[in-house]
């Protein structure tokens, strides 16, 4: 059994009735979903194929057969930004997934058993800290050659701590509580504890952080394909065609100008959406507005 | 007080020993060897094996380390394989441009933040507070090399104003050194100010609810003085932290920015080491960046002290 104490009064009825109120995660949630919408459409259909060079169009600027112009190989940027969905999301994603997978347990352990392991656990934080996530890509790509995957390694490395403190701040605030006492009366065990009540519960705090880091991790994904550390050409990546762009930006602004755009609108609709997610899974949020 | 920073200062020490070891492991475990690489593809066998043995590469792996980081104690980082000049020299020579881009970026940063996170804190939920905390939202999402980009495009390209890149030195005169950081500055720090200023605000909102602040007002302090003397710091803590944070940030953000504009900084540097397998420049960067950012770290724990007399009591 597992016990709910964030939404004490609350029916699932009553956080959907405050989430279609709370204008932040109704616009965060409608642009997230359009972009990987469009992430999803580019694997079946694109304006143009971004495989092929056009050399006769290259460096159009916006028109209606291309919206948001070519690229210097004639390339259709709308179609490229949208393969470039893609890479994004998946190395956001799977980023996220790596900090989650590897630093929730690590936190709720940290928690759970207090004194040396804990202190262990957070003087590594400070040491992962102390390395600047950009640092620390640019080591592991001099080490392992750049490329998405180590993008992913790389970024997946900085989210590990972030969660880990968030889970063992969340999990430490937890313990106390009366019926984590009754669980232990009852026989249960350290683990069983985490699993079945504690980690529930800060199940939203983890969302919360989890959508943060998300857009983040784009924003770092774009800042390593810049400067040639993440995805390889040809394949699309927003980073990438910002650093193609950057010599042309006097004879074609629009290469640098709409895949910059995508990368904003993106970060910026997984940050509201994370805003509007903590306002309504925290009370203490709510009140303080 | 006296235990608490003494706290923080084991932690730190502790800190940059680990972080010295994953540096060092890190190069050591890097393919390419030195000597082959200053000798060249045509070097037999044996004077590869002779460069190793004076370069002391073939040491055991606790000497080497040893000897490393005693250099790094005393600023002799090594000679770079690839400009055959002491590393030390080039760090000295680029940092003269990235540390000033730093300082100038985090203090447009808060010169920016601090006012309008205050400005959005009073006027909570009104119109003024919407628009400026929906400008940082967007500013919290915008990557800083492609607003550089923009930047460059409105001010250099377009107006005219400024240099579009380089750096021409600070021998030239201050005043055209300056002119070439403007952009750059700019850049790294606007959407840092917008991180800074949703900070404050929500820091200075969650301070002006509590008593002493209605007692300030009730005896009948002005608010602007309240707001100012009494709210602003105690809302100061988050807003330090996150200033410590951002100067790291800063620090690694000019790696990307130097290379949007083509300043011998510090970044442009260590991306020339990494493609030249110049391994001494790269693992003395990194070290240096990262020292840096833990004395950051350690001077934003004991400005806390100073900043907030409750923790002086504590341990």
């Amino acid at each position: 059994m597992t016990m709910r104490i964030d939404l004490p009064e609350e029916t699932i009825a009553g956080v959907l009735a405050k989430a279609l109120g709370n204008r932040s995660f109704l616009v965060g949630l409608i642009i997230t979903l359009l972009i990987v919408a469009v992430a999803l459409v580019s694997f079946v259909w694109t304006p143009y194929d971004v495989t092929k060079l056009v050399i006769a169009d290259k460096t159009q600027p916006p028109s209606w057969a291309h919206w948001f112009g070519t690229d210097h190989f004639g390339r259709d940027i709308l179609s490229m930004i949208m393969v470039g969905a893609r890479n994004s999301i998946a190395v956001a994603l799977v980023a996220v997934g790596i900090g989650m997978g590897i630093g929730v347990p690590l936190g709720a352990f940290a928690a759970a058993r207090g004194g040396l392991a804990d202190e262990a656990l957070m003087r590594v934080n400070d040491l992962v800290f102390a390395f600047p996530a950009l640092l620390s890509a640019i080591m592991i790509t001099a080490i392992f050659g750049p490329g998405a995957v180590n993008a992913i390694i790389a970024i997946g490395i900085f989210n590990i701590p972030v969660f880990a403190r968030v889970a063992r701040a969340g999990a430490l605030a937890i313990w106390p509580r009366e019926f984590i006492l009754a669980a232990r009366a009852a026989g249960k065990g350290m683990t069983r504890i985490t699993v079945e009540h504690i980690l529930p519960n800060i199940a939203t705090l983890l969302l919360v952080q989890g959508t943060i880091q998300f857009a983040l991790g784009i924003l770092a994904e774009a800042g390593l394909s810049y400067v040639g550390l993440g995805a390889q050409p040809p394949m699309p990546s927003w980073g990438r065609m910002l650093f193609d762009a950057q010599t042309r930006m006097v004879t074609a602004p629009w290469m640098a100008i709409f895949p910059g755009m995508a990368i904003v609108v993106t970060v910026l609709g997984l940050n509201l959406l994370g805003d509007g997610l903590a306002d309504i899974l925290d009370p203490k949020s709510r009140r303080r507005r | 007080m006296t235990a608490y920073l003494l706290k923080r200062l084991i932690i730190a020490a502790l800190t940059l020993v680990l972080a010295s070891m994953v540096v060092f492991a890190v190069m050591e475990v890097l393919p390419g060897d030195p000597a082959r690489l200053m000798l060249g593809l045509n070097a037999s066998a044996e004077q590869v094996e002779a460069l190793r043995n004076q370069m002391g590469l073939n040491a055991p792996l606790m000497l080497r380390y040893l000897h490393w980081v005693g250099g790094l104690l005393n600023l002799d980082f090594g000679r770079s394989y690839t400009y055959s000049v002491p590393v030390i020299d080039l760090v000295r020579e680029r940092i003269a441009v990235s540390l000033p881009l730093a300082l100038i970026a985090l203090a447009l940063s808060t010169i920016i933040a601090i006012p309008v996170g205050v400005f959005s804190a009073s006027r909570q939920g009104r119109a003024g507070d919407t628009l400026a905390m929906g400008a940082a939202q967007l500013g919290v999402a915008v990557p800083n090399f492609w607003f550089a980009l923009m930047l460059i495009y409105l001010f250099a390209v377009w107006l005219r104003l400024v240099p579009a890149g380089g750096f021409p030195g600070w021998g030239a005169g201050i005043w055209p050194a300056l002119k070439s950081l403007i952009l750059p500055a700019i850049a790294l720090a606007l959407p840092q100010a917008a991180i800074l200023g949703r900070v404050a605000r929500s820091a200075l909102i969650e301070v002006l609810n509590e008593d002493y602040i209605r007692t300030a007002r009730a005896k009948g302090l002005p608010y602007r003085a309240v707001l100012w003397r009494h709210a602003l710091r105690n809302a100061m803590i988050p807003v330090l932290t996150i200033l410590g944070l951002q100067f790291a940030f800063l620090l690694a953000g000019t790696i990307i920015i130097e290379n949007v504009f083509y300043l011998p900084g510090l970044g442009r540097l260590i991306f020339q080491a990494i493609t030249q397998r110049d391994l001494i420049v790269v693992e003395s960067i990194v070290m240096l960046l990262v020292a840096a950012v833990i004395l950051i770290n350690l001077l934003v724990d004991f400005s806390y002290a100073i900043v907030d007399p409750r923790l002086r009591g504590r341990q």
